[in-house]
């Protein structure tokens, strides 16, 4: 079980949410196909700490920043997706 | 083809060999890292050792090392379901993994090696209209491919397997299935302690204990490898990891669309032989079959998010037991005797990446997803023969890396981890 600390809802089980992946920079809207398709599909899928997005579908239905660690599942930070990082 | 005379095992050996209490002689010899190799293959699972051995068989290619960091087979080899079968979605994915069930069929002959394949039949359950129509589709892309695989009823299922409930009484009722004759499961270690075997006698190195730390490019090209047992020279390398895939092919500098997930599976007690084929349903994210020994393997959908851990978690067995229990209310009492992951390399179209990349001389042959081991000897096959010809063949052409920038992904929804 891995245990989200939801900064609306405390700490929660992750059934309660949707994992979005890690997070990718946006290319510019004029950019070319392929690069709107490297942004699509190519991940770094490193180990160790990421900083990914996950949904709290069956909470307060906001979309959250998350730091896990890859090797371990251990999470050390959890913000609003819009606050500040 | 290598001269190197290779042990013959036979019922008689078996006999003469248990009388004579001596040990059995080693399957093959431990060699000392060479400074240099023409292929150096990193990851000693059936993928790596398959092409090592039709590199060697096919192509009298026999200058190559298997570089495996723990023990053969300890990665998704020895972790899978065992699974084998070729009724996928799309007609690029039929043909690539039919041929792999016809290597698979007479494999014990070619490696001399009982890899206790039983093709016992594999049945894909609809609970829905929607699904029933994805498994008629499936069915007519099999046939147009030469595959058995038909739609039959829950009459024909109950037949099949007495055990399932086809009545209306569960959340999820069964409406039909895919069933597909050739199916079936497989020992999943023999397979690789054939191919293994195999390829030593022809002459391949196989280097257990042995981790890639670095690649070495220069200009854009593949010169060697950096192991924890010292360098080797090469200007080839093949990628046939899973779970480390993208970890690897970033020492060559080159990024893939994977996310690694672990798949949780379990096993329970043995019991008496009931359950003949290999059960699938897509809806209730399980499969199950029953081995030779009796016991019942179960596995799931990938886990709900991306992780390089490997520990099992208790939704997956709540889950497991509750979905398991709809499908065959009979098994209430069986008890698991455990559970383990393994961890898959998904892709976005749910379809491997074979092929050249773009730093020269680094192959891959990765994105194994839920579907790997089953496609091992046709992967081990079509790698060894891109690296003899220096370009993909007709079969794994539609795998290739350059896809997701193009645009062509291949829309394989016929995989394991898909509800339909």
């Amino acid at each position: 079980m891995l245990l989200i600390q939801c900064p609306h809802c405390g700490d929660r089980n992750s059934d309660e949410f949707t994992f979005n992946g890690e997070i990718v920079p946006r290319p510019d809207a004029d950019a070319d196909p392929a690069t709107w398709r490297r942004y699509l599909y190519m991940k770094s899928n490193g180990d160790g700490w990421q900083t990914e997005r996950w949904f709290h579908v069956s909470g307060c239905r906001r979309f959250l920043r998350v730091e896990r660690n890859l090797d371990t599942n251990e999470i050390r930070d959890v913000r609003d997706y819009g606050d500040p990082s | 083809m290598s001269d190197v005379k290779r042990p013959r095992y036979s019922a008689w050996k078996l006999l003469t060999q248990g009388f004579s209490k001596k040990p059995w002689p080693k399957v093959w010899e431990h060699h000392e890292l060479q400074s240099s190799y023409d292929v150096v293959i990193i990851g000693g699972g059936v993928h790596g050792l398959a092409t090592a051995y039709y590199l060697a068989r096919n192509h009298g290619i026999t200058n190559v090392a298997v570089l495996e960091k723990f023990y053969i087979g300890s990665g998704g080899s020895g972790r899978n379901t065992a699974i084998v079968r070729s009724n996928y979605l799309t007609p690029e994915g039929s043909r690539f993994y039919d041929r792999s069930v016809k290597l698979y069929e007479h494999l014990a002959q070619d490696l001399n090696f009982n890899v206790m394949f039983e093709q016992r039949g594999h049945m894909t359950l609809a609970h829905s209209d929607s699904s029933l129509r994805t498994m008629r589709w499936r069915a007519e892309v099999n046939k147009l491919e030469g595959i058995n695989s038909e739609v039959i009823t829950p009459s024909e299922i109950k037949k099949l397997a007495p055990f399932l409930d086809i009545t209306d009484h569960p959340r999820y009722p069964i409406h039909g299935a895919l069933w597909h004759p050739p199916g079936g499961i497989i020992r999943h270690d023999a397979v690789v302690w054939g191919y293994a075997r195999a390829a030593a006698a022809l002459g391949t190195h196989i280097h257990q204990d042995t981790e890639l730390t670095a690649i070495d490019v220069d200009s854009g090209r593949v010169i060697g490898v950096q192991t924890s047992r010292g360098p080797i020279a090469t200007r080839v390398v093949i990628n046939c990891t899973a779970g480390w895939a993208s970890l690897i092919s970033a020492m060559a500098g080159v990024t893939l669309p994977i996310t690694t997930r672990p798949l949780q599976a379990a096993v329970t007690e043995p019991v008496k032989k009931f359950l003949h084929p290999v059960i699938v349903s897509g809806s209730l994210h399980t499969y199950v079959s029953q081995t030779s020994r009796g016991e019942l393997v179960f596995g799931a959908s990938v886990d709900p998010f991306a992780s390089y851990s490997t520990r099992g978690s208790l939704e997956f067995t709540t889950g497991l037991a509750t979905h398991v229990l709809e499908l065959m209310p009979a098994i209430s009492n069986m008890r698991l005797l455990r559970q383990w992951a393994g961890l898959c390399d998904m892709t976005p179209d749910f379809g491997p990446i074979i092929g050249p990349t773009p730093a020269d001389g680094f192959y891959v042959d990765v994105g194994w997803g839920t579907y790997g081991f089953k496609a091992g000897p046709v992967a081990g096959e079509s790698v060894a023969d891109m690296i003899a010809n220096g370009q993909p063949g007709r079969l794994i052409e539609p795998f290739g890396l350059d896809r997701f920038e193009k645009g062509t992904l291949t829309a394989e929804k016929g995989a394991a981890a898909v509800g339909h």
